[in-house]
């Protein structure tokens, strides 16, 4: 049995991860802020330039909101997918809970998200939207997405230790979903016989909620969030048996 | 107290020879016979009490870390009950876990938490751990500044500020100049008098000689000697073995 400090094993993966990612670069962190905001410039060019369009408002900020989660997302799903086979050395020869190291991972992406988070929420308020008591909500949405995140990673990385084809499906499974999350276009678009499926989507559907909390000043409808912690906890409960079931057999196949 | 019990242990590795493609693994799936099987340990019985330190010799391939992994719960047996009480702190391969961008403190301080040392218990002993290392000033560098006996110092140093019931150490003793040698020897001898359980894999007599007092052969997976150190290693001496 292992008996050391879970939070204290945490805290130092999570460290080592962002340190390393930025520890080289001579801008550092603002990576983080530079590659949304780039994005959003690009795509707000071709959207209100290329293709104008006369519907959506604020399109900056409205992009913005479906750009982060969708950001967040997709680089803590293909980097946790690889945490274990590319801490091979870890699983083989070094005694600690497998678990931690997909919580670690997905934790270490959270980091960035907060100063995401921070970005988003500032550019909110400089277009003129104002705090409304609905951000309240803002920190479950967000919880419900990392745990959705974490559970598909519990899932993939736990499977991509067997089949390694996994990470190529993710990595397509990602460039797919950039254009089915309505990213750069609204939610009323989606003809009304899809748009139940989309909701079921968390990633979609947080999305729809951070619209409707900072643009709308409204709160998320509740069948919304409903779908969400639905298929959140749906999702990271059987990340977690697929992860508890496999784990036995890693060590002989990495 | 029984500190390590291994009962009808075996275990038994599949070769896949690397094959993954898709008709690799529908093969496997339809005909689970045909796959090529190798037994890295067959039914081991094994009881370490308080305080003993068992030596584990054999050949390449003997199946040595296997034995060690089974007991470390890096993987699990096949057939058989591997019963562990205690803390366990294992040393198997130095400098796992450990990342060249990251200074020598940081690496430190990750390493021992993986090891299960607790945030406490790593400000308390860091600055022992600096020191043992012998590393000085070095230690708010890269680790990829380090010489490769550096970062062999700093990991080992880790590893002998866990305090663990039961040691298990992976042929790791050759590490650094003599002067840092005969300091991992004293420490391992101060396990021994605090009645600490050891289980060891070497191939270097002298480091089993000063450490264990009982032994045991392993050849192909199976225990073919036990019993003092000095009879197996007389034994296995004049061995006559097939390499595997």
């Amino acid at each position: 049995m292992w008996t050391g400090d879970y939070v204290f094993v945490l805290e130092n993966l999570v460290m080592k991860d962002f340190k390393i990612r930025y520890r080289n670069m001579s801008l550092g962190v603002f990576w983080s802020l530079l590659n949304p905001l780039i994005m959003m410039g690009v795509l707000t060019f071709v959207f209100t330039v290329v293709f104008p369009n006369n519907t959506i408002k604020s399109f900056p900020v409205f992009v913005l909101c479906g750009l982060m989660p969708y950001n967040f997302f997709a680089l803590a799903w293909a980097s946790g997918t690889n945490c274990l086979v590319d801490n091979a050395g870890l699983v083989k020869r070094v005694p600690i809970p497998r678990l931690v190291l997909p919580v670690a991972s997905v934790l270490s992406n959270c980091v960035h998200l907060l100063i995401q988070i921070v970005v988003l929420l500032s550019f909110a308020l400089a277009f003129g939207f104002g705090v409304n008591r609905y951000w309240w909500w803002l920190p479950l949405v967000w919880l419900l997405e990392i745990i959705f995140v974490m559970g598909l990673v519990m899932l993939c990385s736990a499977i991509d230790v067997y089949v390694r084809d996994v990470r190529y499906a993710v990595e397509s499974s990602n460039l797919v979903l950039f254009w089915l999350v309505p990213i750069f276009y609204g939610f009323e678009v989606i003809p009304q016989r899809l748009a139940g499926i989309y909701e079921y989507n968390p990633v979609a559907a947080l999305v729809l909620a951070l619209r409707k909390i900072l643009m709308e000043a409204t709160p998320p409808p509740s069948t919304l969030m409903w779908k969400l912690t639905g298929s959140s906890l749906l999702v990271f409960v059987v990340g977690l048996m697929t992860f508890k079931g496999l784990e036995r057999r890693f060590y002989e196949h990495l | 107290m029984e500190r390590i019990v291994f009962r009808d242990v075996s275990k038994i590795f599949t070769l896949g020879g690397g094959r993954k493609l898709i008709q690799g693994h529908m093969r496997d799936w339809f005909h689970p016979a045909q796959r090529r099987k190798f037994t890295a340990l067959c039914d081991i019985n094994l009881t370490m009490r308080e305080g003993e330190s068992l030596a584990v010799v054999g050949a390449n391939g003997a199946g040595k870390s296997t034995l060690l992994n089974l007991a470390t719960r890096l993987c699990y047996p096949d057939k058989g009950v591997v019963e562990v009480n205690g803390r366990l702190a294992a040393v198997l391969e130095l400098g796992n876990g450990f990342h060249g961008d990251l200074t020598g403190a940081e690496n430190l301080r990750l390493c021992a938490a993986l090891s299960g040392l607790s945030r406490q218990r790593v400000s308390e002993v860091f600055g022992s751990m600096v020191d043992f290392s012998g590393v000085g000033e070095f230690i708010n560098q890269p680790l990829r500044t380090y010489s490769a006996g550096m970062v062999m110092r700093l990991a080992f140093s880790v590893a002998i500020h866990v305090d663990p019931d039961i040691l298990v150490v992976d042929e790791v003793m050759a590490v650094g100049d003599q002067a840092f040698q005969a300091k991992c020897f004293e420490r391992m001898l101060d396990f021994r008098r605090q009645g600490k359980t050891i289980l060891c894999v070497s191939h270097a007599p002298e480091t089993l000689r000063r450490m264990c007092d009982r032994a045991i052969w392993l050849d192909h997976g199976q225990i073919v000697a036990r019993g003092s150190l000095d009879k197996v290693m007389t034994a296995y001496n004049g061995r006559t073995t097939n390499p595997v």
